[in-house]
């Protein structure tokens, strides 16, 4: 099982760095096993290219397992590929058919600059937290884990919003670049729960005005982002970081 | 020789801490602004690490290799993290999670670190929750508890399969509040590279700007890694692609002793490899031993479909063996167990190096309970089926989908075929009871230290661990150095220290570049990853350790002739990157072939086959070998072997039995 059968012809955006322009270039790849994950293939595409002598192609990927958030690639169009609720290290060959020919490009959003070829610069997100994506308790200061109970129902919708591996498919897949799934996920994991009730407001103008600041764009509700998003973000989230922003101007007496 | 004392404080076991903690010499706030601390990795201990310091008013640079802190590997970790905090009211203490976790080690870890884990690991869940982070609840609004390997209790925190995942994001909010309030600066797409050493003292480092490949120098009154374990180095693993030894080995190589190198965990529950191209394993984790029950089929080679194989042709051979832990035996008995049944002929699936571990018993439990609940009774067997196919989905439900997206089988149909694979390394830079290495102000932070371990791991204990040492302990330990170096000013980055740390490293970056050989740095670390599982793996002995030295040895030799790196060094250049962790991972390959071979017992993960009992139990030397391993670097590629005496005055050193 070791090698396959599979013939691809690849189109791979190659870029030297941030200033060079970029283009397509097509590569052909043979004996791939459909046993193997979209990376290792290119894995093997990289050693032939290093043996030939070329730059092997440059891409984000740590954990290979759909947890860590930074592989990125938009395949044919779309954000980690063709299949549904997977990153794209988790999408395997067996997804293609022996023949095909397989586009690959890096996010595009003006807040995601292209690093080299296929990696982009995901900072913005970092920036967005930074903001105000956190609950403020220093550590030492917390009480008995359990003496604040929090219903079943509750901690578990917090938990379906924190899952969010902060990859960018959303604003990879948003024709406005909008990085509200991302941004409303995190405001809605800490709205959801009693510790994130102090700072809620407060919290929701920071994050909106630093993503607003970043250069994403708006919302208009095409729902591309949760269609797209690898762990199934809902697009409630958005509707409930808008109602909790509107609602601050009148709820929140601080001005942030 | 390095001042080599554990600096484990006098006095009763269970008010060591408390005590030390309360006689710590503080810094007031107002030095704290001046002092400024290096930390590198952003995990669960760097994170927390360099956030706690932060809020306490220290002046913090913290540095990862990927693009964000929130991708540490840390991420990864699934099933749950451990707590003393007898929520379920079933008889635990923070002495049983200290016996537990010493017993789990196989006896080979500090009795006083790892009590002071038991008793911090409480207020780990408090802040975490208390940071947001949504650990599983029950319906009354308290927080639920699951059963992991090697106890008895039900002490382990988790949020589904992604604790990690949750915990990680909890540690990386309070790192990203004090960036955001400018009291960490935050430096991503960097690799530490070296660390610069002045009057004995670590007083910095040297990093690589990953993307432009600048080399930059950076002044810190103290050094902190946090900088993960060194499994890759068996290329095939758990860990992330990126995951590596290279901080911890160039602090080995500039006085740090590094200790137990060979103590590696290779954890049962991990997907069968599926061929040459492989490029990472994937876990399934321990908490699913909860519900699945592991087994062989009794006919040797049998082709039969799992599900054709009637209840009694098979074997289920833990619960045989191990009546009274069953499935949940620690990860280095079950990985033998199920390399034993292989290797006997007794393997599944297609590379027959695989052993099925079967939810079907427990789905139907799960279902007649659901039954009762919605008042169906007698309910028959489809029914009980459907309803706890749903249980088993909510307990374990991206599990279950990423086993399907790599086999293409679905779990919930067929048994999952697992076999062990290279995971934790309990081994890593040797550290006293303040996380100090043997270089003065350097510190070493969760699974890149050796501490707590002993010579396995017990699943749910690597997020307490590097919570504890971030959190909980290195705000504390820091303070007794620190409290010294007040006078100490910023060094300048002129300093000769500095501009000799930076020539050297550029000089292995350029002969990376300039050997021009014809073989990638994957070939050299898919070899190395070959000699190391194959003779240092799940069993080992001394011709084979032997082998391997000389094998790594000549290894090394090829690497540095006949390397090829494409590119240059001042740009974006991953393979150079590689190419630097490889040269490290085959220095250490060759080390923890000499740890194994020298430690002639065998115990927890290390299992020499010379030394077994009769039922094929690790058979343990406490006369010759109740000591840490503590080596230190001499030039060369060369090592030498100083002992760290085990004292157990609070727990009776036994055979350990899980029977």
């Amino acid at each position: 099982m070791s090698t396959g059968n599979m013939n691809l012809t690849l189109k791979i955006w190659r870029q030297k760095n941030n200033k060079a322009k970029g283009n397509l270039v097509d590569y052909k790849i043979s004996e791939i096993s459909p046993d193997m994950s979209f990376l290792e293939m290119f894995d093997v595409l990289n050693e032939q290219l290093i043996n030939k002598g070329e730059e092997p192609v440059v891409f984000d990927h740590d954990c290979r397992e759909g947890i860590c958030g930074a592989c990125s690639m938009y395949i044919n169009g779309r954000p980690h590929g063709p299949k549904e609720g997977i990153t794209t290290c988790q999408l395997h060959m067996r997804s293609f058919k022996d023949g095909d020919t397989i586009v690959v490009e890096p996010w595009r959003a003006k807040a995601f600059p292209v690093i080299k070829d296929l990696t982009v610069d995901r900072t913005a997100f970092d920036r967005i937290i930074a903001a105000g994506g956190f609950i403020s308790v220093n550590t030492g200061n917390a009480q008995d884990a359990n003496a604040l109970p929090i219903p079943k129902f509750q901690a578990d919708l917090s938990f379906e919003a924190a899952a969010c591996i902060g990859c960018g498919a959303c604003v990879a897949t948003c024709k406005n670049a909008s990085a509200m799934l991302f941004t409303s996920a995190k405001i809605s994991q800490l709205a959801l729960l009693p510790q994130g009730q102090p700072e809620r407001y407060r919290r929701v103008q920071s994050m909106v005005a630093q993503m607003d600041a970043e250069g994403f764009g708006n919302c208009t509700n095409t729902g591309a982002c949760e269609a797209e998003c690898p762990k199934g973000i809902s697009l409630e989230n958005i509707a409930r970081m808008n109602r909790d922003f509107y609602s601050a101007k009148f709820v929140s007496e601080e001005e942030v | 020789m390095a001042d080599f004392n554990a600096n484990i404080p006098e006095g009763e076991l269970t008010v060591k801490w408390t005590k030390l903690r309360s006689s710590m010499p503080l810094v007031n706030p107002a030095n704290k602004r001046s002092i400024e601390i290096v930390v590198v990795g952003s995990g669960l201990a760097g994170a927390s690490a360099a956030a706690t310091l932060a809020e306490m008013g220290y002046k913090v640079k913290c540095f990862c290799f990927q693009d964000s802190p929130r991708r540490a590997h840390s991420i990864a970790a699934q099933g749950g993290i451990n707590a003393a905090k007898n929520y379920q009211n079933d008889g635990d203490s923070v002495y049983r999670l200290f016996y537990d976790t010493i017993k789990g080690g196989d006896y080979r870890a500090r009795e006083a670190n790892v009590h002071r884990l038991a008793e911090v690991s409480a207020n780990i869940i408090d802040q975490c929750v208390a940071q947001g982070v949504p650990l599983a609840r029950e319906y009354g609004g308290l927080l639920d508890n699951r059963s992991f390997g090697g106890t008895q209790v039900q002490r382990t925190f988790y949020a589904a399969g992604q604790t990690g995942q949750q915990l990680l994001l909890g540690a990386y909010s309070a790192l990203e509040r004090q960036i955001g309030m400018g009291k960490v600066e935050m430096f991503t797409r960097h690799e530490m590279l070296e660390v610069v050493k002045i009057e004995g003292k670590a007083r910095g480092i040297i990093a690589r700007n990953l993307i432009t490949g600048e080399l930059e120098r950076h002044f810190g009154h103290a050094v902190l890694l946090g900088t993960g374990g060194y499994g890759n180095v068996f290329y095939l693993s758990t860990n992330a692609m990126g995951s590596n030894v290279t901080a911890a080995w160039k602090a080995h190589k500039k006085g740090a002793f590094f200790g137990n190198p060979c103590f590696t965990q290779i954890h049962p529950t991990c997907i069968p490899v599926s061929g040459d191209h492989q490029s990472k394993l994937t876990l399934m984790s321990e908490s699913l031993r909860n519900d699945g029950r592991i087994w062989v089929p009794k006919k040797k080679d049998d082709q039969r479909k799992a599900t054709d194989i009637p209840e009694e042709e098979r074997d289920y051979y833990l619960e045989r063996r191990y009546p009274a832990f069953g499935n949940l035996v620690p990860r280095d008995v079950a990985s033998r167990a199920a390399k034993e049944r292989c290797d006997a002929g007794y393997g599944v699936g297609v590379s027959k190096l695989a052993v099925y571990l079967d939810f079907k018993a427990n789905t139907e439990r799960y279902g007649r309970i659901e039954a009762s609940v919605h008042n169906i009774h007698n309910p028959d067997k489809e029914t009980c089926m459907r309803l706890g196919r749903d249980v088993i989905k909510e307990k374990y439900g991206n599990l279950f989908d990423m086993y399907k997206q790599i086999t293409g089988e679905d779990p919930y149909d067929l048994p999952m075929r697992i076999y062990p694979a290279v995971h934790y390394t309990m081994g890593g830079l040797w550290v006293d009871y303040n996380l100090m290495t043997t270089i003065p102000g350097l510190y070493a932070l969760g699974e890149a230290n050796f501490s707590d371990h002993g010579a396995n791991r017990l699943g749910a204990s690597a997020l307490m661990q590097g919570l504890a040492d971030g959190y909980f302990v290195i705000p504390y330990t820091i303070g007794s150095y620190i409290s010294k170096e007040l006078a100490t000013k910023a060094i300048p980055l002129d300093h000769p220290a500095f501009v000799e740390a930076e020539a050297s490293v550029k000089a292995i970056l350029d002969k990376f570049i300039s050997i021009k050989g014809t073989k990638s740095v994957d070939f050299f670390h898919k070899k190395l990853g070959k000699i190391m599982w194959e003779k240092c793996g799940m069993a080992r002995n001394a011709k084979g350790l032997s082998e391997a030295i000389v094998e790594i040895q000549q290894l090394r030799k090829d690497f540095w002739s006949d390397l090829r790196v494409p590119g240059i060094a001042e740009e974006f250049n991953p393979e150079l990157e590689k190419a630097g962790r490889v040269a490290d991972f085959i220095e250490l390959g060759e080390l923890m072939c000499m740890d194994a071979l020298n430690r002639n017992e065998s115990c927890g993960g290390h299992f020499r086959e010379e030394y077994q009992t009769e039922e094929g139990e690790a058979l343990r030397d406490d006369e010759n070998y109740a000591y840490v391993s503590a080596w230190e670097y001499k030039d060369d590629v060369k090592f030498e072997l100083h002992k760290e005496e085990l004292k157990f005055e609070n727990i009776k050193i036994a055979q350990r039995s899980y029977k």
